[in-house]
């Protein structure tokens, strides 16, 4: 035994450092090592020294100048004499809010278009393959263009909606303006507001939100409450009580209760001056990129759901069409969830891509991330080095988020398998 | 039985009847139309609705793009052909697409030369033979193959031949060395001395040989530099050179990402990671704006190189996946196949697994290209005229200052159209190399 | 033979650093080819036909240049680049000047380190709104939507603008001139503003151009001009004096078909004689042939005669000569003497 495991340590030679497998890992792995940081080091003493020769120094205080540009979409308060970091952060909120808005559609319209292009409808089954194979087979960047196209050319300009008689009207009684600015919807709006409380002088969240949401949350609490309740009467006697009015009411009643001491009301759209004034305004440059990405990407997450819903034995829709189900809560109840199983983690991969092809809002004016700080930014101040790679930092940030989080789903659904 | 039958039943028929046909409403159009379109209330709602939105866009579409202006010269003489016409819609104005086509196609490259990327391309079609259609292709074409990345890069730049033949010389180096000293040496360091070798040859030696021997023998076709490429032509010449270089470095990448060794694994994982955090225009800017200060004083080449390099290591990224699938999916008795015969891990790599791991990835590897592709339309961001970079140039023509929808149609179409029949191509592929791994 | 030449070319590079960075002159001639920066597209100032040619107010410049410098007008590499990267394309190297209707600004020239060697064009922010909209002053467009150009000065200088008078406005910001125009005739903003050269030629080309108004004001002061590195004096001068050539050509009355006579033999006026070379050794002082200004001249004629080819008011964009006319005729256009 002794003898096996002891290798005589007295006959190491440098050879071995090639030669012998345990060594051998050891040595190329150094060497991969010094590679890798001899490479680095020479990118960066070049950096330097361009740096050096142009005059400029590597520095991140053009974030505090006055960015002196305006953004016409702002999730947070923000003028031209804010600081250029302010800006890349409205950037940044826009960025997340068309990429959560494109996740969602995506979803929703993938998922609808995978199970019907498996209709026994010939006629649907053909339309929507031929609206996949459009949208998978031509750039994302015309998409989008078109799409900002198609708002511009055929929607009435706000124009078109004043005088005796208009060409264009308001919809559902005069509270939603569509027009090829963008849309104009009602506002939510408080007469005895609660205020707002400042996050690190970043931006404000809203009293009344914050209240909105504590009281649905407890209403949620409550309802399911009543709803274990009921399962338990069920259990018990086998008759299930009728509870979905008392559900219902304890998420509503105490809503509207606090929707009432707030002074809740709508703000409707009004033509004013050029525009329609009032009312919350959807830019088109978000509409334009929300509609193009979340139907190129639901091109592509219909694909994964048809794989997923073939990759389903069919003995299942069998199994379910003999207990009597019928098509659509077989679809529903049997065939998706287990689906579900096969199409996450190409899901996860499409929504990275949605966020990821985001970055070409710039291609219709959208202000993202990479149009503010990559853009605008890095125009007026010339920090190209800075700018660049704080923006990649902050995509990585995002996709590392977003895989992250749906990884961690990925695992849950995977925990009730067999 | 019968018998008792024939007894207690006063007629019973004793021949058969001739077959009737099925009822009408259940064969031919009308049958197929009703298991197909109209069977229950719910799919009739959705044909109906589904037919008119065809037709509403028929409507729409049809008379716009039916529209007599392929002669036309500028966005005006349009106007006046469509004005006399005197449509309700407009029509298109196809003279922009007539008169730009050659340059949507090819760029700036000189019409005289048209003939070499046609020619690269088809010679593409031959050298990816022995790949896709290997059972109409002599096996030997696979030489042929080796040495197209040479033969294509001299068609497209053009200048003297021997620039071509001096670049292959340093692979001929490291396959000589490697045949050579591998028999004295460890094949690993054999390598190692190859490449060097071959280093300073391309750095030190190439040049200077090409030159002198292009000036004892001037053979060659004209030079075009790279700002001459566009179009699609840009297109394919990015996407294509980014794909075939991705390969081995994805490979590379897909072995290190699996091997044991910690540090290369975090090194191969977080270039992956990062690479493929982070949205390909960003990587765009880098080549645009920040290569030339990552690199030494003075360097500077050419944006296409730049963007070349940048969209590989994009590629690489994604190919690394798509390889590391296809090791993923052999089954665990191959590699355990391999070490009993005692083949080392190179060995094994090169004679067992990779040959099998490829051929399971060829679809992704497609369809990683098909994305690459579509990509390249990113660089019109950095003032490169690919398709819809010269669309915007176009438009700035004071003839065809106003043309919007016919020149995006046109590129759409021919993206289609490329994407397309390769996508098919990939599932035919896949259909075909199912070896029964599952 | 790519990989080749491109390995070469990176440690070649690599090894003779430094040296490259100061003597553009040289490498210039070396290359035997103008590397010139210009704007992707721009109806009038920079946009390739259908050949491939490039053509234009801004291009006329680098083809004067590129025939003072090598005697060859079509030895122009143009390098086409967006608002964001026409500066680092200079400023690493790639491209030798930059002729992209580029706004000179202090901050460009200290901060970014750029040399402007002149002004081409003299312009000024303006508005155009459509007729109907009755407006007839910028200082009625509170609340308006107002396209723009994204990556230029014109952002800042419209948010000046309307913080000074005290108004509102919704900026729709735009990549390039073409989509902005396709947004304001539809009607998604009431307002496009950018250099009024831009309007005038966007105007020219809509199908009925007298529905739409430009607006008296203008805004900012947009000299345009061509710009080389700080740092490379020699090579600044050169541009700077070619310009001033074809400038002062048109001031002394030279044009492309008589400079072949005026500098065949020495005249009787001496500072055309200087400038073309036929007295003195004005090209030798810039390191230049003597013909140098000859060649400038006859690549595209004198500014007056690239304006009026390019911009001027027998073109479809129809820009007249305003501020941009010879200062004896009122205008702008000085060029120090040739002596």
């Amino acid at each position: 035994m002794t003898t096996l495991t002891d290798p005589p340590s007295e006959s190491f030679r440098l050879s071995m450092l090639i030669y012998d497998t345990r060594y051998r890992a050891i040595t190329f792995q150094i060497i991969a090592l010094i590679c890798f940081l001899l490479f680095f080091g020479w990118l960066i003493s070049n950096t330097a020294q361009n740096l050096a020769d142009l005059g400029k120094e590597p520095s991140f205080g053009f974030l505090m100048e006055p960015a002196g540009y305006d953004i016409n979409q702002r999730l947070i308060d923000y003028n031209n004499q804010d600081s250029h970091l302010r800006a890349a952060f409205v950037g940044l909120l826009n960025t997340l809010l068309v990429a959560v808005l494109g996740c969602i559609t995506a979803t929703v319209i993938g998922v609808i278009v995978g199970v019907l292009r498996l209709s026994s409808n010939w006629l649907v089954a053909r339309l929507m393959a031929v609206y996949v194979e459009m949208f998978r087979n031509v750039p994302v960047l015309m998409w989008i263009v078109l799409c900002m196209a198609i708002l511009i050319e055929s929607l009435p300009n706000p124009r078109a909606f004043r005088g005796e008689n208009p060409e264009a009207s308001m919809l559902l009684f005069d509270s939603v303006a569509i027009t090829n600015r963008g849309v104009y919807i009602p506002e939510p709006l408080f007469s005895r507001s609660l205020g707002d409380i400042p996050v690190g002088n970043l931006f404000n969240i809203s009293l009344d939100l914050i209240a909105i949401l504590i009281v649905l949350a407890i209403g949620f609490y409550v309802s399911h409450r009543i709803k274990l309740k009921a399962d338990a009467t069920q259990e018990a006697t086998g008759v299930r009580p009728k509870t979905w009015y008392m559900r219902l009411g304890v998420i509503l009643v105490p809503l509207a209760a606090l929707l009432v001491i707030l002074g809740f009301h709508l703000g409707y759209p009004e033509l004013s001056g050029f525009n329609f004034a009032g009312g919350t305004h959807l830019r088109n440059s978000l509409i334009a990129l929300w509609l193009a990405l979340s139907l190129y990407t639901a091109a592509f997450i219909a694909e994964n759901v048809r794989a997923g819903i073939l990759a389903i034995s069919k003995g299942q829709t069998e199994a379910a069409s003999a207990l009597g189900l019928r098509p659509s809560i077989t679809m529903r109840l049997v065939i998706l969830p287990q689906a579900l199983r096969v199409i996450i983690p190409p899901l996860i991969s499409q929504y990275l891509n949605l966020t990821k092809n985001s970055s070409l809002a710039i291609a219709v004016g959208y202000m993202d991330i990479t149009g503010t700080l990559m853009g605008i930014t890095l125009n007026q101040t010339g920090r190209e080095l800075e700018t660049v790679l704080l923006g990649m930092l902050i995509y990585l940030a995002i996709s590392l988020a977003i895989s992250g989080a749906m990884n961690f789903y990925n695992s849950r659904v995977k925990l009730v398998e067999r | 039985m019968s018998d008792t039958h024939a007894e207690t039943v006063s007629y019973v028929r004793e021949t058969m009847l001739p077959q009737q046909e099925p009822p009408a409403s259940t064969v031919g159009p009308v049958g197929w139309a009703k298991t197909n379109l109209f069977s229950g209330w719910f799919n009739t709602v959705l044909s109906v609705l589904s037919g008119i939105f065809i037709l509403w866009l028929a409507y729409r579409l049809l008379p716009w793009i039916i529209s007599p202006t392929w002669q036309a010269t500028s966005l005006n003489e349009c106007r006046e052909i469509i004005g006399a016409l005197n449509k309700p819609h407009g029509g298109a104005c196809w003279g922009v697409i007539s008169e730009r086509w050659k340059q949507l196609m090819f760029g700036f490259y000189p019409p005289e030369h048209y003939w070499r990327p046609v020619l690269s391309l088809i010679l593409l079609l031959v050298a990816l033979g022995p790949l896709l259609f290997r059972h109409l292709v002599p096996a030997k074409v696979i030489y042929f193959s080796m040495l197209y990345p040479f033969i294509a890069a001299w068609l497209l730049w053009g200048g003297t031949i021997w620039n071509p033949i001096v670049a292959i010389l340093g692979f001929v180096i490291i396959a000589l060395s490697l045949k050579f000293l591998t028999s004295v040496l460890n094949p690993a360091l054999a390598l190692i001395i190859g490449v060097l070798l071959a280093v300073i040859w391309w750095v030190a030696l190439a040049g200077p040989v090409a030159g002198g021997l292009s000036a004892v023998l001037p053979i060659g076709i004209e030079a075009i530099a790279s700002r001459q490429f566009g179009g699609f032509m840009l297109s394919i010449t990015i996407g294509v050179t980014a794909i075939l270089c991705s390969l081995p470095i994805g490979i590379l990448l897909a072995l290190g990402r699996q091997s044991d060794l910690l540090l290369v694994k975090a090194m191969c994982v977080g270039f992956i990671e990062f690479i493929r955090g982070v949205p390909l225009i960003t990587l765009l800017f880098v080549a645009s704006v920040l290569l030339n200060i990552f690199l030494p004083p003075g360097t500077n080449f050419d944006i296409i190189l730049r963007v070349i390099i940048m969209v590989t290591l994009f590629a690489s990224a994604y190919m690394a996946e798509v390889v590391r699938g296809g090791l993923a999916a052999l089954p665990k008795g191959q590699y355990e196949g391999a070490d009993s015969l005692g083949l080392d891990y190179w060995q094994s790599q090169r004679l067992i697994i990779m040959p099998q791991a490829l051929k399971i990835s060829i679809p992704g590897i497609v369809s990683t290209f098909i994305g690459v592709f579509k990509d390249t339309t990113l660089v019109s961001i950095i003032s490169m005229f690919d398709p819809i970079g010269l669309s915007n140039a176009i438009r700035a023509d004071t003839a065809w200052n106003g043309v919007y929808w016919e020149l995006f149609i046109f590129i759409g179409l021919v993206f289609f159209i490329f994407c397309f029949s390769m996508s098919r191509y990939s599932m035919y592929l896949e259909r075909r190399l199912q070896t029964g791994h599952r | 033979m790519k990989k080749s030449v491109f390995l070469g070319a990176l440690t070649v590079a690599g090894l003779v650093a430094g040296a490259s960075a100061a003597a553009t002159l040289d490498d210039v001639k070396a290359r035997g080819k103008l590397n010139c920066g210009v704007s992707t597209g721009l109806a009038g100032f920079s946009a390739p036909d259908a050949n491939g040619e490039w053509g234009g107010f801004d291009v006329a410049v680098c083809r004067a240049v590129a025939a003072a410098v090598l005697g060859d007008a079509s030895a122009v590499e143009f390098v086409s680049t967006t608002g964001k990267t026409r500066f680092t394309a200079l400023s690493s190297g790639e491209i030798d000047m930059l002729a992209r209707n580029t706004t000179w600004t202090l901050s460009r020239d200290v901060d970014l380190k750029f040399t402007f060697t002149g002004v081409n064009y003299y312009d000024g922010q303006g508005f155009m709104v459509p007729k109907e909209l009755g407006v007839s002053s910028a200082k009625e467009l509170d609340g308006a939507t107002v396209c723009i150009q994204t990556g230029t000065t014109t952002e800042l200088n419209l948010a000046d603008y309307f913080r000074k008078n005290g108004m509102s406005y919704e900026p729709v910001p735009i990549e390039t001139n073409a989509e902005a125009q396709q947004q304001y005739l539809a009607g998604a903003c009431d307002v496009y503003t950018t250099d009024a050269s831009g309007l005038a030629a966007t105007r020219a080309t809509f199908e009925t151009p007298a529905d739409h108004v430009i607006l008296p004001e203008i805004i900012s002061k947009e000299p345009l001009g061509p710009l080389v590195r700080h740092g490379d004096d020699e090579w600044g001068d050169i541009v700077r004096w070619t310009l001033y050539a074809l400038v002062a050509a048109e001031e002394m009355g030279i044009t492309s078909t008589n400079v072949g006579d005026l500098s065949a033999a020495a005249g009787d006026n001496p500072e055309i004689n200087r400038m073309l070379g036929t007295e003195g050794n004005l090209g030798e002082m810039l390191g230049l042939e003597a013909d140098w200004a000859v060649n400038a001249i006859s690549a595209g004629g004198n500014y007056g005669e690239i304006f009026a080819k390019n911009i001027g008011e027998e073109t479809p964009i129809g820009l007249s000569r305003g501020l941009n006319a010879q200062w004896t005729d009122g205008g702008l256009m000085y060029s120090p003497p040739f002596r």
